[in-house]
C-alpha cells in the first residue's frame, strides 16, 4: 500500500520541481509581495506622536493633567484591561508613549529603543511632570512626579504583521489549486482513468496528493520565509517547529478543502472559479492584509468559519508575540477538526471518472 | 475449445445510461486462455462501454463478467493490463521514470529488462513522455499495459493515428507478446489488424453482436467466393439490379460464387464493363454487409 502512496506521491513531485515555470512562481510571488508591502509602507506613519492614557471610564474627561494640553500628540484612552496589550505596542513603537495619571502615583511606560519614544518623554516631562529624581524641569508641579517604567523592543513593522499572513495565503493558493485544480486536469485529461485501471485504491490516490502538496507547501513557505528573514530581518519570537506545526496543520485543512472541489469536477473553468469563490471571501476576513479589530460582528463571525483566520492567527501569535505550543493549540485543534472533516467528505464525493 | 474453461466470459451484458440510451443490450461471448477475440463494429456501437464493463470499470446495468468462472473481485485489477484509447501520463516524467512508476503500483512486475526489449523502448528511456512520437507512445503504452505481466490485455483501439509503418511495428508487437501466452482482447476500426490479430471476432452494432466467429469462417459464410465491382453509371438504366446487389459510394457490388458465367451475363445486358473490378471479400466486406444499414437507409 505505501509503496503504490509512494510511487503517486513521487510522480506528483516530479511533475511540480520539473515544471520551472510553476515552481517560480510558487517561490517568487509570495517573496515579492512581501517586499512590495515593505517598500509601500517603510513605516514612516505620521509626524504626530501617539500616547495612551490610562483611564477606568474610557473618556479623558477625568484625567488631570496638564500634558494633556500638548500640541501634535493623539492621545488613546486604555482601559485597564487592555494595559497589557498597551504595554506590548509601546515595545513595538505602535504606542510611544504610555501614561498612567493616577494622582496617587503617576508613571508611564517608555520605550528606551524609540526615538519618538524619547520624545514623547520629553513633552511629557516639559509639560510639568518631571520624574522623580530628576534635575531637569523642575517645576511647580513636581511634588510627585510620575515614575519612569523602561521598555525595550524594536518597531513592529508592517511587513512583520503581514508576512504570517502572506506565508498563510501562499499556503491557501498552493494547497487549493495544487490538488484541486491538479486533479480536475487529470480526470480531465485521462491521468485518473489510467491510474483506476491499476490497484491503486482511491484513498491511496488522495493520501500521496496531500502528503505530496504538503511537502511542497512546506517547503516553498521554509524558503520565502528564509528569504525574507535574509532580506529584512523579520521577528521570530516563538519556537520554529511550533510555527511549522501551526502550517502542517493549516496546510492539512486547506489541502482537504481543495480535494472536496476536485471530487466530481471535469472542468477545470469551473474548477478554478469555485476555488476563487472559496479563497477570496477567505483572504478578506482572516486578517491577512488587514487587522479585523473594529470590523462588523458579523464579519467577524464569518472569519471564525474560515480555516484561514486560525491559521493567520496562530502563526501571527507564535511569530510576533511568541506563543508557545499550548497557547496555539487550539488554533491547531480547530485546523485538524475541519481537515479530518473534509478529507472524510471528499473521500466519500471522490469519483474517478 | 468446449471444455477449456473460458478465461473471460461475458454473460448477457446490459449498460443503460441515463436517460434509456442503450449502449449495451445484451452481449455474451467467452474467450478462452491464450486466444486473441476482437470486438469490431461502427463508432457508437457499444464496443468501448462493453470493454469497461470487462475491465471493471463500469458496473453492468444486468448481466455478469466472469474471470475464471469467478464474478470480478479485488485481485482482477492485478491480473489485467489494459491499453486505453486515449491516455495521458503525468507530465514531467521520463519513460524510465513512468515504467517504474506503474509498476509499484502492482505486486506481480514483469522483468523489466524484457519489458524494455520487448516494446523497443531502450532508446528513448531518458526522454519526457510528451516529447514521444506516435508510435512511441504507443510502445511506452502498450509496456505500462503489460507491467504487471497480465495474463489478459485490453487493447482499445491500440494503433488509431498511427501511420501504416508504426501500426504494421505494433502488430508485430502484439504477436509476440501473443506467443508469450497472453490473452488478448482488442477493439479496432481495422479490418486488417483484426484479420492479423484475431482468432475469432464480434461484429457488434447497436449495442448487440451481429455475428461472431473465425474471421475466414464468417467471410466464407456470409460471401460468394468473389465480389464483381462496377461503377454504377456502367449499369444499363433499363435493368433493374439483382437483388443481391450492394450499391455503396457510387458502385454496384455482386457477390458471384463463379465469375465467367457473371461476366457473360453482364456482357448480354449491355452493361459497360471497361470500369469492372474483381476482388476476394475480405472483413471490411463484410463489416460494411452487416453494419452498413444505417448509412443506407
Amino acid at each position: 500500500m505505501w509503496r503504490r502512496i509512494l510511487a503517486i506521491l513521487v510522480a506528483r513531485n516530479r511533475e511540480f520541481y520539473r515544471d520551472r515555470a510553476g515552481l517560480g512562481w510558487n517561490l517568487l510571488m509570495p517573496l515579492l509581495m512581501v517586499l512590495a508591502f515593505a517598500f509601500i509602507f517603510p513605516d514612516q506613519q505620521t509626524a504626530l506622536l501617539k500616547i495612551g492614557v490610562l483611564t477606568p471610564d474610557d473618556t479623558l474627561s477625568g484625567v488631570e493633567s496638564p500634558m494633556l494640553d500638548l500640541k501634535a500628540v493623539t492621545f488613546v484612552t486604555v482601559s485597564s484591561a487592555e494595559q497589557a496589550s498597551a504595554i506590548v505596542k509601546v515595545e513595538r513603537h505602535q504606542l510611544d508613549l504610555l501614561f498612567d495619571p493616577n494622582p496617587g502615583a503617576p508613571h508611564y511606560w517608555v520605550n528606551s529603543d524609540s526615538a519618538r519614544g524619547a520624545l514623547a518623554e520629553r513633552l511629557l516631562l516639559t509639560a510639568g511632570c518631571a520624574p522623580a529624581g530628576s534635575a531637569t524641569g523642575a517645576g511647580p508641579q513636581a511634588s510627585n512626579p510620575p515614575q519612569r517604567q523602561a521598555l525595550s523592543g524594536a518597531a513592529l513593522r508592517y511587513v512583520d504583521w503581514v508576512l504570517p499572513g502572506v506565508l498563510a495565503m501562499n499556503v491557501l493558493f498552493s494547497s487549493l489549486w495544487g490538488v484541486g485544480w491538479v486533479i480536475v486536469r487529470y480526470r480531465k485529461n485521462g491521468v485518473l482513468r489510467r491510474l483506476r485501471a491499476t490497484p491503486l485504491s482511491a484513498w491511496e490516490f488522495l493520501t500521496a496528493q496531500v502528503l505530496s502538496r504538503l511537502l511542497v507547501v512546506l517547503g516553498a513557505n521554509a524558503i520565502v520565509y528564509l528569504a525574507v528573514e535574509w532580506l529584512l530581518e523579520v521577528p521570530m519570537r516563538g519556537s520554529a517547529v511550533t510555527l511549522a506545526l501551526v502550517y502542517v496543520a493549516g496546510a492539512l485543512c486547506l489541502i482537504s478543502l481543495g480535494l472536496i472541489v476536485a471530487a466530481r469536477l471535469r472542468s477545470e473553468e469551473l474548477a478554478d472559479g469555485l476555488l476563487n469563490l472559496l479563497s477570496w471571501p477567505m483572504l478578506l476576513l482572516s486578517g491577512v492584509w488587514f487587522s479585523l479589530e473594529g470590523t462588523s460582528p458579523w464579519a467577524q463571525w464569518v472569519a471564525q468559519a474560515s480555516p484561514l483566520t486560525h491559521l493567520v492567527a496562530a502563526a501571527r501569535a507564535v511569530m510576533l508575540d511568541g506563543a508557545g505550543l499550548v497557547e496555539v493549540l487550539p488554533e491547531i485543534g480547530v485546523l485538524l477538526a475541519l481537515a479530518a472533516a473534509f478529507l472524510a467528505l471528499a473521500t466519500w464525493m471522490f469519483r474517478w471518472e | 475449445m468446449e471444455t477449456i474453461q473460458p478465461l473471460i466470459e461475458a454473460r448477457h451484458l446490459v449498460r443503460l445510461y441515463p436517460g434509456g440510451v442503450r449502449a449495451v443490450a445484451g452481449i455474451s461471448f467467452q474467450v478462452a486462455p491464450g486466444e486473441c477475440f476482437g470486438l469490431l463494429g461502427p463508432n457508437g456501437a457499444g464496443k468501448t462501454t462493453t470493454f469497461e464493463m470487462l475491465e471493471g470499470l463500469q458496473t453492468p446495468t444486468s448481466g455478469q463478467v466472469l474471470f475464471k468462472g469467478q464474478p470480478l473481485g479485488r485481485t482482477y485489477r492485478e491480473s489485467i493490463g489494459i491499453q486505453f484509447q486515449t491516455t495521458a501520463l503525468q507530465d514531467f516524467q521520463t519513460v524510465a521514470e513512468s515504467l517504474t512508476m506503474f509498476a509499484s503500483l502492482y505486486r506481480r512486475r514483469a522483468d523489466r529488462d524484457e519489458l524494455i526489449r520487448l516494446c523497443h523502448l531502450g532508446d528513448i528511456l531518458d526522454r519526457d513522455t510528451r516529447t514521444l512520437s506516435g508510435g512511441q507512445r504507443q510502445r511506452l503504452l502498450l509496456a505500462i499495459a503489460l507491467v504487471n505481466d497480465p495474463e489478459l490485455l485490453f487493447l482499445d483501439e491500440p494503433t488509431t493515428g498511427l501511420d501504416p509503418q508504426s501500426r504494421r511495428n505494433f502488430w508485430g508487437l502484439i504477436e509476440q507478446v501473443r506467443r508469450r501466452g497472453t490473452t488478448v482482447l482488442i477493439t479496432t476500426h481495422y479490418m486488417e489488424e483484426a484479420e492479423r490479430l484475431c482468432d475469432r471476432i464480434a461484429i457488434v452494432d447497436q449495442g448487440r453482436i451481429v455475428v461472431e466467429g473465425r474471421p475466414q469462417d464468417l467471410i466464407r459464410d456470409q460471401f460468394p467466393a468473389h465480389l464483381i465491382r462496377l461503377p454504377e453509371s456502367a449499369w444499363p438504366d433499363a435493368v433493374p439490379l439483382p437483388p443481391e446487389a450492394l450499391v455503396q459510394n457510387g458502385e454496384i457490388e455482386l457477390p458471384t460464387a463463379e465469375v465467367a458465367p457473371q461476366i457473360e451475363a453482364l456482357e448480354r445486358i449491355g452493361a459497360d464493363l471497361s470500369a469492372l473490378r474483381l476482388a476476394t471479400p475480405n472483413l471490411e466486406d463484410l463489416f460494411l454487409k452487416l453494419t452498413g444499414h444505417a448509412l443506407r437507409n
